[in-house]
């Protein structure tokens, strides 16, 4: 089946004009399959590490898979965290629960508008309605050990290579 | 429960071959009925003398898909006059307003552009949808452009391609089940795409079902009406009963396809017990199947030689084939014993106190009292399927004997009469017993517990009576008691249920566990979409 005039502009556009902290690279042999890599957000237990003193500075890289399902856009793209993240709406298996990728998707959405909600999402944690039921649990409870956790996890996890 | 929907599938479907009118037509019998008297296989035969109230009717209507579209249909003319707007923006409207005409009327008297918006409908005055050819459009959503390109929008000017709107409407009607709130497919646009709109881009099939779901947000908003949950039935109910009387009245229903559910919960027929303790009683009985389960298991051992006896009709009266050792399935104590008036195999006998003094004790009482009503409640759903498939086995062999003896159809019919008492008989004492393993002991608990023997042993003799070969069956005098003994089953029925639910209206049972008064109803309409 032959690319969808849709597709083939989205995809000239993420490359021509990525958006910052995002990047989505279609693999050659498939051009409905992306690999994603989201920046941890500034200020966030994603972020990464920042040294000042040795002025030496990282940040957490996310990856993720990104897929077209053929009735795209009728139905939204499926996203899954491929780097392990402690948050409450990201699950074990790195689904991800976001109004957008459901209920609330539009056609008028793109790959570049979904990317920048799930980077929002990093930023925002809602812990009220939650994918990961334990994660939003210590959240809720304890949100200083929870973003310690989160922090901990990114420094082992979103390192770059 | 796996086998809980074996069995009311069982009974839904065994419904169908007669409506369940019968134990109505019985009620005449019930009020000259002394509870102290032995059973008199005549009762059955009075046939009403006026019909008489009893406690557990409610009143209710059943309607049928044309009932449900005039209902909506009539609903939208009177706003469409009243307010002067189109029938489009009427059905909007009051499906936004749940159907609730008085309010959709007030509100918009009050300020129609806010009650217009909320809604979802710009406030121009409508004009007919309509496809344009527009110069330069490009359409957002699969980047075609070029000339001769048909595009369409609703009054917010959101702009597609007439393919990507059909496909959007696709999506949302076939594979997501939406209808009535069906959005501009832009993102965070929440203008509604109107009935009209619709017609004008989709096919014939796809508009059918679009309708069709419409239908079912009239049910599923109004709190009055529900879906007979029967496969593939299409009637709605409407039943004033509310959420929070159901501590007080256990409101069944019957549709047109002669299925029995509550109004409550919509769970299959579970008269005489309240929707809350139903929803306790499963919950317990998920929570609790791995060491229930052995109890209800097919085969047991003759309490005398120990041989292995199965189960194969609905029957409890067993007799060893080794020993000829006659006993009963369910406590496995002697029959002999079971026509006495003083024999209670219903009731549960608590044990004293000093026995039950430390904790471990004690939680082997609870367990052995869940087990004794938990035994009881899983043997009449499996007697009611034996009873089923033992009839379904002599209605083949009816046929047979219509044949042979020159006898009627008609003149057979007594046999389905007779199967379907024991069904509704034993779904009944079903929930008796997990009824009454909520019951605190008083009085009321063991007039209760009469009744339920009473009926209980009416439909033993019944089943017991069933089970007889074919040939015996045909027997003009076995006929006749087969028949006295199914109005007699109802009758009993009929007086077990009146008394529980007059007590349970009037507030005096006294339960084990605490009631909220409104039992959350367990998903129904919505699953339906
Ligand atoms: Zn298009
Ligand atoms: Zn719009
Ligand atoms: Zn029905
Ligand atoms: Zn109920
Ligand atoms: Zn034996
Ligand atoms: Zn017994």
């Amino acid at each position: 089946m032959a690319l969808p005039k849709r597709i083939i502009k989205e995809t000239e556009r993420l490359l021509a004009e990525p958006v910052p902290g995002i990047s989505a690279v279609p693999h050659e042999d498939n051009l409905r399959y992306f690999d994603v890599e989201i920046h941890g957000p500034s200020q966030s237990p994603y972020e990464g590490e920042v040294h000042f003193a040795v002025r030496y500075r990282w940040r957490g890289i996310f990856k993720l898979e990104l897929f077209l399902p053929d009735d795209y856009p009728m139905t939204p793209p499926k996203i899954r965290f491929l780097t392990k993240i402690f948050h409450p709406n990201v699950d074990k298996l790195g689904r991800i629960c976001l109004d957008v990728l459901k209920n609330n998707w539009s056609p008028a959405l793109q790959i570049r508008t979904i990317l920048l909600s799930i980077q929002a999402l990093l930023g925002a944690p809602n812990p009220d309605d939650p994918l990961a039921p334990d994660v939003a649990k210590s959240w809720k409870e304890n949100e200083q050990a929870a973003i310690a956790t989160a922090r901990e996890w990114t420094q082992k996890h979103a390192v770059p290579n | 429960m796996d086998s809980d929907d074996d069995f009311m599938s069982a009974v839904s479907s065994e419904d169908d071959i007669l409506p369940d009118d019968s134990d109505n037509d019985d009620l005449s019998g019930a009020e000259d009925f002394d509870f102290d008297d032995e059973p008199d296989p005549d009762l059955g035969m009075s046939k009403d003398i006026g019909r008489k109230r009893v406690a557990y009717d409610i009143s209710f209507k059943v309607y049928q898909p044309a009932d449900i579209q005039k209902q909506q249909d009539d609903l939208i003319n009177e706003v469409n006059m009243i307010l002067d707007i189109s029938k489009e923006e009427a059905a909007i409207l009051l499906r936004h307003f749940r159907w609730n005409k008085e309010r959709l009327i007030e509100d918009y008297m009050d300020a129609p552009p806010q009650v217009l918006e909320a809604a979802g409908l710009a406030q121009e005055p409508t004009s007919l949808p309509r496809l344009e050819v527009k110069p330069g459009f490009v359409c957002d959503i699969c980047c075609e452009e070029g000339p001769g390109l048909a595009s369409f929008a609703i009054k917010c000017g959101h702009r597609y391609c007439v393919d990507c709107y059909r496909h959007y409407l696709s999506q949302k009607i076939k594979e997501e089940g939406e209808a009535a709130r069906i959005q501009c497919p832009s993102d965070g646009c929440d203008l509604i795409v109107d009935a009209r709109s619709l017609d004008l881009l989709v096919n014939p099939e796809l508009k059918e079902r679009y309708h069709e779901l419409l239908n079912r947000t009239y049910v599923e908003d109004k709190d009055t009406l529900k879906w007979c949950p029967a496969p593939d039935c299409q009637n709605a109910i409407e039943c004033g009963v509310k959420k929070k009387d159901l501590d007080k009245v256990v409101p069944t229903v019957s549709c047109l396809c002669a299925h029995r559910f509550c109004f409550g919960c919509i769970l299959s027929d579970h008269q005489p017990a309240p929707c809350e303790l139903v929803k306790k009683w499963l919950k317990k009985c998920a929570d609790d199947s791995e060491t229930a389960n052995w109890i209800s298991a097919n085969t047991k051992e003759c309490p005398k030689c120990n041989s292995t006896i199965e189960k194969n009709g609905g029957c409890n009266h067993m007799t060893c084939r080794k020993c000829k050792h006659e006993f009963c399935w369910m406590c496995m104590g002697l029959w002999s014993e079971h026509g006495t008036s003083w024999y209670s195999c219903n009731r549960f006998e608590e044990k004293s106190g000093t026995e039950a003094r430390d904790a471990q004790a004690k939680s082997r009482v609870s367990l052995e009292r869940y087990l004794h009503y938990y035994n009881r409640y899983a043997n009449h759903e499996q007697s009611a399927r034996l009873d089923k498939d033992i009839y379904t086995k002599t209605e083949k062999k009816m046929v047979q004997l219509q044949k042979e003896s020159g006898m009627s159809w008609i003149e057979v019919q007594y046999l389905n009469s007779a199967s379907q008492a024991l069904q509704t008989c034993r779904q009944t004492l079903m929930w008796t017993y997990a009824f009454a393993f909520y019951l605190a002991r008083n009085n009321l608990t063991e007039i209760f517990e009469d009744n339920q023997k009473d009926l209980e042993m009416a439909v033993e003799g019944l089943s017991e009576m069933f089970e007889k070969p074919v040939t015996e069956l045909a027997d003009p005098k076995l006929k006749v008691e087969i028949m006295d003994k199914t109005s007699y089953c109802n009758k009993r029925r009929i007086i077990l249920l009146d008394d529980t639910a007059q007590n349970l209206a009037d507030g005096r049972w006294t339960f084990n566990v605490e009631l909220t008064g409104s039992a959350p109803t367990s998903g129904g309409p919505s699953n339906r979409r």
